[in-house]
């Protein structure tokens, strides 16, 4: 198979990045590495192969990048050694918006980085200036600290106080009011005061207090940054790895596999049966079944003929296919679905998040009270002037620095802790809005159930011959063969063994005729009918070894932690339904094993956001957990929602939080760690309420002193940043402690 | 007083190294791996692999 080996490295190529005239590098995905001790392995098997010039691992975002020498190794070797390792790699390619974010995020810790600095400095020059009005500095020494401070304090929000500048404008110019839009009037106006305060030899400038603000507030955007790159990282790996790709037909009659994103509109697809369908379509030539459960929810397959439209994700069972792409593959098809995905991203759009009301209410009350607090003076005597630095100080007094920092905080510490449970978190307010649901709206196909099959009824049949059954089943590329196969203990496939599309596979061995396919193939249709009744869920494959028979029921099982999730959701105070676009017998046979009494089988994606909106109009917050194409509007239209990892791509992009690895129940957790962390959101916010109610008098009055704000706003943050460190305990123990 | 002259221009310099210490860590890629070096002090062999 050298022109196979040409293929694959003819796609690695595109991922290579030169280094020099010599060398080139790659950066993979790297799936497996649990441990430390991995990555001492990684690097010594890399270096040891020859050609290497250079390979190091990031434990932090599991990816590999390593520099060869062109002539010597191809990234092929390299993957080839890592699967003799045991770990799974794929090259990875950096998405253009990827590296805006990262410049970002740079960005946002130099700006940070700055800010400690002039922080640090201008606190030291404020510490002597304070002590003076003890002990008597002169006016002088006093006048030229001011100007010294205002010389780093100046640049430093020049540079570092931009960031919240920006985005203030950017929200005035919209007509909005954000949190920055304080934020910024504080800065401005503390730095304008104090030098104001310095040419006239004044007692008290602010430097400190502008420019301690800006480090503060930077902490928590650097902290909201953070969370969102490491999501990203995850993405992006996780994309990788699948490594999805479609065999085109090339005009002159080649055939070659291309990466899925390079496809276009008219391009011609071979796939071949047990391949999914990368890509909408309509087919060609041949005719086949398919596997549509991730498009539409139902397990029976469904027959294609050329001229049927078919969709991504649906999985080719027996047929070769030739399929004519119809759509790129950010798009689906399904026109219904990608309406009802406009209506219920609109929907959800009415929900304010937690940070904006709180900024919604806070920015008036501020600005109403400075106002106030000009005026009365103004009544009672006092020159403007004086009444002007009053009323300034109550805006610098009230900045909102434990308020900026209250959510994004608890958020960062609780998505951690979600990442350490296996939920990766998609959108930021995500954990508040999921922390809210009374309700949860389960698909079957995918969701409770894996997306790989097993085989139902192996413990009545006799072992040889099912041992018989599997060494055949290894030459079948059918994926209902594939569970089958798995338990052949000799892998030696019949070397007469031959597939016949549509029916199944037949071999001679010693004279006889073994036979595996459909119940119809092997004449064993009235033992399929007869297991129906007890499986109605499987798809059944028979096989025949002259007189011998077995049916073999094939499905897809719970997942193996499906019933504890569904019993800690319930724990949780949930109610549960499951709303399937699946048959209504396998529907209700998995809604009664879990015990789940409210269930509704073939849903449509549309039946599906009805049954949400039902629920919205009884008052209920509903998290919605599915994976199909046909859940995507559903996920987009519920309150708060969930993905496996196996999901479709658009469930996927659909989806607020993602669930990493076979297990369900870390979605139960997912709730007590949202819980938590809004707890601990309300309580910061509350904290910063009773802050200002106790500083704005003290500011009102005219008794706020530099000194006074430099500590009752480090104080503030502190406490608020101390508190959301509360938000890592991990939900495990107590969901886990209230199932059996 | 004087010695305000040099003293002030030497703590604002002291200052500014830290600060370009800390833009030259994160350029060169300090922060990058933080699980990973944390994990990499322990490990047994030489950690002379990475040129």
């Amino acid at each position: 198979m050298g022109n196979a080996a040409l293929q694959v490295r003819d796609r690695l190529e595109g991922f290579l990045k030169p280094v020099d005239h010599a060398t080139s590098e790659i950066e993979l995905a790297v799936d497996g590495i649990r441990c430390a001790g991995c990555i001492a392995t990684i690097e010594r098997e890399m270096a040891a192969l020859p050609g290497v010039v250079r390979a190091r691992l990031n434990f932090t975002d599991r990816r590999l990048r390593v520099a060869f020498r062109s002539s010597e190794a191809s990234p092929s070797q390299v993957i080839g050694r890592l699967s003799d390792l045991g770990f799974t790699a794929h090259p990875f390619s950096p998405v253009r918006k990827d590296d805006a974010a990262d410049v970002e995020q740079r960005r946002l810790v130099r700006a940070l980085g700055v800010a400690g600095f002039a922080a640090m400095n201008i606190m030291l020059l404020s510490v002597v200036v304070w002590a003076g009005h003890e002990t008597g500095l002169d006016a002088v020494s006093r006048t030229f600290f001011h100007w010294v401070s205002a010389l780093i304090a100046l640049p430093t929000a020049a540079y570092s106080g931009r960031v919240f500048f920006d985005s203030a404008i950017g929200a005035l110019k919209r007509g909005r009011i954000n949190m920055d839009v304080p934020i910024s009037l504080g800065i401005m106006l503390a730095l304008g005061m104090s030098v104001v305060e310095a040419l006239n030899h004044g007692e008290h400038a602010y430097f400190d207090g502008a420019v301690m603000l800006i480090f503060f507030l930077l902490i928590g955007r650097v902290l909201d940054q953070a969370m969102q790159s490491r999501t990203r990282a995850v993405a992006a790996n996780l994309a990788a790895l699948r490594a999805e790709s479609v065999v085109k037909r090339f005009p002159d009659g080649g055939v070659r596999e291309i990466a899925i994103d390079m496809a276009e509109p008219g391009d011609l697809i071979v796939v071949q049966p047990g391949m999914r369908i990368g890509l909408d379509g309509v087919v060609e030539q041949g005719s086949s079944d398919l596997d549509q459960s991730l498009v539409t929810g139902e397990t029976a397959h469904h027959a294609v003929r050329p001229g049927d439209h078919v969709f991504a994700g649906t999985m080719n069972l027996s047929g070769l296919l030739s399929v004519r792409v119809l759509k790129p593959h950010t798009g689906t098809l399904l026109a219904d679905v990608e309406r009802l995905l406009a209506k219920a991203t609109e929907a959800r759009g009415d929900y304010v998040k937690l940070a904006d009301r709180a900024a919604q209410l806070y920015a008036p009350f501020v600005h109403t009270a400075a106002l106030l607090t000009f005026l009365g003076w103004l009544a009672w005597g006092l020159p403007w002037s004086e009444a002007l630095v009053i009323a300034i100080t109550v805006l610098i007094i009230t900045c909102p620095c434990a308020l900026g920092l209250a959510i994004p905080a608890v958020q960062v510490v609780a998505a951690g802790a979600l990442f350490r449970v296996g939920v990766l978190t998609n959108a930021g307010d995500a954990l508040e809005r999921l922390a809210a649901v009374d309700a949860a709206v389960l698909d079957k196909t995918g969701t409770l159930t894996l997306p790989s099959t097993v085989i139902a009824n192996l413990g009545d049949l006799p072992p040889d011959l099912v041992q018989r059954a599997a060494r055949l089943a290894l030459a079948s590329r059918h994926p209902l063969a594939a569970p089958l196969a798995a338990l052949a203990k000799d892998a030696e496939p019949h070397a007469t063994a031959r597939e016949r599309p549509g029916e199944g596979v037949s071999a001679c061995d010693h004279g006889k005729v073994l036979k595996l396919g459909s119940a119809a193939f092997c004449d064993a249709e009235t033992e399929a009918a007869g297991l129906a009744t007890a499986y109605p869920d499987a798809s059944f494959v028979a096989f025949t070894d002259g007189d011998a028979k077995a049916v073999f029921a094939i499905r897809q099982p719970l997942r193996a932690d499906a019933a504890d999730a569904v019993a800690s959701l319930r724990d949780l105070g949930l109610s549960l339904e499951i709303v399937s676009g699946d048959r209504s017998l396998p529907v209700e046979a998995a809604a009664r094993q879990l015990g789940v009494a409210r269930w509704q089988a073939g849903a449509t994606p549309a039946g599906k956001v009805e049954r949400l909106e039902a629920l919205k109009a009884e008052g209920r917050q509903v998290l919605m957990i599915g994976d199909g194409i046909n859940d995507a509007p559903a996920l987009a239209a519920a309150h708060v929602s969930m993905a496996p990892i196996s999901a479709t791509h658009m469930a996927q992009a659909q989806a607020d939080f993602l669930l990493l690895g076979q297990r369900l129940r870390p979605a139960a957790q997912a709730v007590v760690i949202a819980r938590k962390a809004r707890a601990l959101m309300m309580q910061n916010l509350w904290f910063s309420v009773i802050y200002n109610i106790v500083a704005v008098p003290i500011a009102i009055s005219g008794h706020a002193t530099p000194l006074v704000a430099a500590l009752a706003m480090s104080g503030s943050s502190l406490a608020v940043m101390l508190n959301a460190l509360r938000a890592r305990g991990d939900g495990g123990p107590k969901v886990g402690a209230q199932t059996p | 007083m004087n010695v305000l002259v040099y003293l002030m221009p030497l703590a604002l310099g002291l200052g500014g190294l830290g600060l370009a210490a800390f833009l030259w860590a994160m350029r060169s890629g300090q922060f990058e791996d933080l699980d990973g070096a944390a994990w990499r002090g322990i490990n047994e062999q030489d950690d002379d692999a990475p040129k």
